[in-house]
């Protein structure tokens, strides 16, 4: 009803107009862009690990003077022997690498021994008969490992596993139509039989360029005789803290003749995801403050603006009022004015998003903007325009008809 | 004259506090996430090398054939040990290196003391005058060493100060792991940011390494690799340590020097020359495939500047962008509510040009005092950034005098480039039109 003599108006303000157009614009670019990366990257950071999370504690143990191969294959059976005896803890193994734990070991799976033919990438955990219920994995098919089936390697030796245990996600990638369990797979020359599958286990790797494949696992019946040997304990509910105090002293007292680095050689796996995500939920926190501050100063500087409008019209306001308009009238006027504008600056947001996140995704790994996030963007900000300008608006709209008379 | 607008500006500035509050806080915040993140984007991708970077490259060799990079990744990032001990043979360039990460522990003779663990690099004696490594004591080793497979060992202040209590230890033995090693030098405080020649392997911004020893005695005795060990599209491999080094397993990174471009025209002549021959002779299967990077090309290829503080700057460029928006629209609004004022003064017979300066004077200030804020928010933001980045990188970043300075002057000339519009339409206020309508 109003907007004819609101369009009137505005044409003498350009500048003003134009610059909170603008503004809004580019705050929806930003904030709806950040919104999208806040989702992905908090999505990215509670993927389940197909772990017992809460009760597990990783140890990075590595021995001192570089004992040979046998040497080190005694030295970890004494280890875990320690670490059993240590009250609270409720079971333990020895491996190459944790999920999350950035690092670890990589393997092309396929039918064939042909190196070339892979059907999908894996990472590879060496275990044991205890990683299944240390872990806390959930087996859907198959069976464990037998203490019998457990092979042993050295650093440069060949991985070439009888058996193996694979995730769903792999054997589905494997075998789509039908059970892997029983059936051979080569991450070697020789065939390995798929004797269970469990539901999820994911990969130690958290980089974006390796996420398409974060749940293809294996875990393969080795101990690996390296000089550097993981060891993860699962402990008695609630007794994490207890087990922390007490695991790397019964360790050392055991045989000093190792380094466990004191800054980050024992972790809980809380820890573990802490230090795997530090990166995403960094992004995480800048982006929604940037976007908080970013809503907040387009909000006041709505304020600003329409506040100097009503100031500079108080005598058009009061001509307005004089000649019968209601305050209400007045109210709706600038209410009108401001959606009026925020509605240009949100088309115009709109396109600039869709802009910036393709350009985004050219220069970072990052996927299309979902539709979602701009409507959701439009919402609020339109909110916040409104909500902005409704203390200048009501102020306007008590400005008395005398105005009119005045001069100055 | 410029004191009275400066006066004036200040007057002007307290009539509408909140109004100037707002401005001031914009910009500060703008600033500050923009200085903050500029911080440590600057500290990531410096050049660690400034007067060398042109002149040190990284030959890479397709040792692993199209076949084997199915995915459509890269070539390798490192070398086989064949090709890189084929190259360092042949030695084409002024100096050369070939490089591994290796990790060993060291048992200290005080037995109350717990055995620690020691990072370092195997590489030739060119290592050191080609990157330009300081030393406190002695010096590098020599090409004969090289040749000769010594057991000796340069080690890091760092590690100096730990064992021998910074005295000058050279001469003396370093036992590593079950080795013993005669230490020739001291290096002084030296972990170039990033530590280009390991960003293959690492991030380049961890620690400094706590020793150097040669690469060919670092091999003698089966020293594992503590870096990456590349082998995607091998068909299998002898097992054992002399399988590994036949293997097409990649893992030894090489460093070339090489003084002008002429000579770099020529190594990579002399590279794909070399493809070709093992093309020839039945080792690639392919074409021959090689690059030549140098030293900034290489940070590039190799993502040393996360993307994550890319992202940040240029968010927090587009965050300071909507902020200036923000205080063009205040200080216009500001501005021309004086529009009464303007004519009277314009009347009363003051220029263009002073009611022009007189108002730049108004938004410097604002301008300087915005800058004030930035440098508190900066200084909140640098002390928070471990919060949003990695601490290797967080702690790289720091409050200095250039960036202190840095930031109020952008912070006034930020502001100064946004009051240019509102200025411009105050000067040009019609006095008459003003004078008659109020």
């Amino acid at each position: 009803m109003q907007i004819k003599p609101v369009l009137a108006a505005l044409r003498h303000h350009k500048a003003g107009t134009l610059l909170i157009a603008m503004q809004i614009a580019l705050t929806l670019a930003i904030v709806c862009n950040a919104l999208f990366i806040i989702h992905a990257r908090l999505a990215r950071l509670s993927q389940p690990s197909g772990v017992d999370e809460p009760s597990l504690l990783v140890i990075g143990n590595e021995w001192a003077g570089k004992p040979d191969t046998d040497q080190i294959a005694s030295l970890i059976a004494a280890d875990l022997d320690t670490l059993r005896k240590v009250p609270g803890v409720a079971n333990v193994y020895a491996t190459n690498a944790v999920p999350l734990g950035n690092g670890g070991n990589v393997l092309g799976m396929g039918h064939s021994p042909d190196k070339f033919q892979r059907v999908a990438d894996s990472a590879y955990y060496f275990a044991d008969e205890n990683t299944l219920p240390t872990l806390g994995l959930k087996l859907v098919e198959g069976r464990n490992f037998r203490p019998d089936e457990i092979g042993q390697v050295d650093g440069k030796g060949t991985i070439q596993p009888s058996v193996v245990i694979i995730t769903r996600e792999l054997a589905r990638l494997m075998f789509p139509h039908e059970s892997a369990l029983g059936k051979p797979v080569y991450i070697s020359a020789r065939p390995s039989i798929v004797i269970g599958v469990v539901e999820r286990l994911r990969t130690p790797f958290v980089d974006s360029s390796m996420a398409k494949w974060a749940d293809n696992s294996t875990l393969v019946p080795y101990r690996w005789l390296i000089p550097f040997t993981r060891y993860v304990v699962r402990v008695q509910p609630g007794q994490l803290d207890e087990v922390m105090h007490h695991v790397r002293a019964a360790l050392y007292a055991a045989n000093r003749m190792r380094v466990i680095n004191p800054k980050d050689g024992m972790r809980t796996f809380a820890q573990v995801r802490e230090q795997a995500y530090r990166d995403d939920r960094g992004m995480a926190i800048l982006m929604s403050g940037i976007s908080v501050i970013l809503l907040l100063i387009t909000g006041a500087g709505i304020v600003g603006l329409t506040s100097f409008w009503v100031g500079q019209r108080r005598k058009q306001i009061g001509v307005r009022r004089a000649l019968g308009a209601t305050r209400h009238d007045i109210l709706s006027y600038f209410l009108t004015e401001n959606l009026l504008i925020a509605v240009c600056g949100v088309v115009m947001g709109g396109v600039l998003a869709v802009g910036l996140n393709l350009w985004l995704m050219k220069q970072f790994e990052i996927d299309r903007l979902a539709p979602g996030y701009v409507l959701a963007g439009v919402v609020t900000l339109l909110l916040l325009g409104q909500a902005a300008v409704l203390a200048p608006a009501l102020r306007a709209s008590r400005v008395s008809p005398v105005e009119a008379t005045r001069s100055v | 004259m410029l004191a009275y607008y400066l006066r004036l500006g200040l007057r002007s500035l307290r009539r509408n506090p909140i109004l100037t509050a707002l401005m001031v806080l914009a910009i500060g915040v703008g600033i500050a996430a923009s200085m903050t993140t500029y911080a440590v984007f600057s500290a990531v991708s410096a050049n660690p090398l400034p007067g060398k970077s042109s002149q040190l490259f990284v030959p890479t060799i397709d040792a692993w054939g199209p076949q084997g990079r199915i995915d459509g990744g890269d070539m390798p990032d490192a070398l086989t040990y064949t090709d890189a001990m084929a190259l360092m043979h042949d030695r084409k360039g002024v100096r050369q290196t070939a490089i591994y990460p290796l990790s060993y522990t060291v048992i200290p003779g005080d037995v109350s003391r717990e055995p620690f663990h020691v990072d370092g690099y195997a590489a030739y004696a060119d290592f050191f005058p080609m990157f330009q490594a300081p030393f406190v004591y002695g010096s590098g080793w020599d090409r004969g060493q090289d040749d000769a497979h010594a057991a000796v060992v340069v080690i890091s202040n760092q590690l100096n100060q730990q064992l021998f209590g910074g005295a000058n230890s050279v001469g003396r033995t370093l036992r590593l792991d079950d080795h013993d090693y005669q230490i020739v030098g001291v290096m002084a405080d030296w972990n170039p940011r990033p530590r280009y020649y390991d960003v293959n392997n690492s991030d380049g911004f961890s620690d400094p390494p706590d020793f150097i020893l040669p690469f060919t005695h670092a091999v003698d005795i089966h020293s594992d690799t503590d870096g990456n060990d590349l082998c995607r599209g091998t068909r299998g491999r002898d097992p054992g340590w002399d399988g590994w080094l036949r293997s097409g397993c990649a893992w030894v990174s090489l460093w070339v020097e090489l003084p002008d471009s002429a000579a770099a025209q020529a190594y990579r002549s002399y590279l794909e020359g070399y493809a070709g021959e093992q093309n020839r002779a039945g080792r690639f299967h392919w074409p021959p495939d090689v690059a030549l990077f140098d030293l900034t090309q290489w940070l590039q290829h190799e993502k040393v500047v996360p993307p994550e503080t890319r992202m940040s700057l240029l968010l927090s460029l587009g965050f300071l962008l909507v902020c200036l928006v923000n205080t063009v629209g205040l200080l216009l609004a500001k501005f021309m509510r004086r529009a009464g004022e303007i004519g009277v003064r314009r009347a009363l017979g003051a220029s263009r040009r002073e009611i022009w300066m007189q108002f730049l004077a108004e938004a410097a200030m604002v301008g300087v005092a915005g800058g004030v804020a930035g440098l508190l928010f900066t200084g909140v933001g640098m002390s928070s950034i471990g919060l949003v980045f990695d601490p290797d990188i967080a702690r790289l970043a720091h409050m200095s005098m250039s960036l202190i300075g840095l930031t109020l002057l952008s912070a006034v000339l930020a502001t100064v480039a946004t009051a240019f519009y509102p200025t411009w339409r105050a000067a040009h206020v019609q006095p008459a039109w003003q004078l008659k309508s109020n």
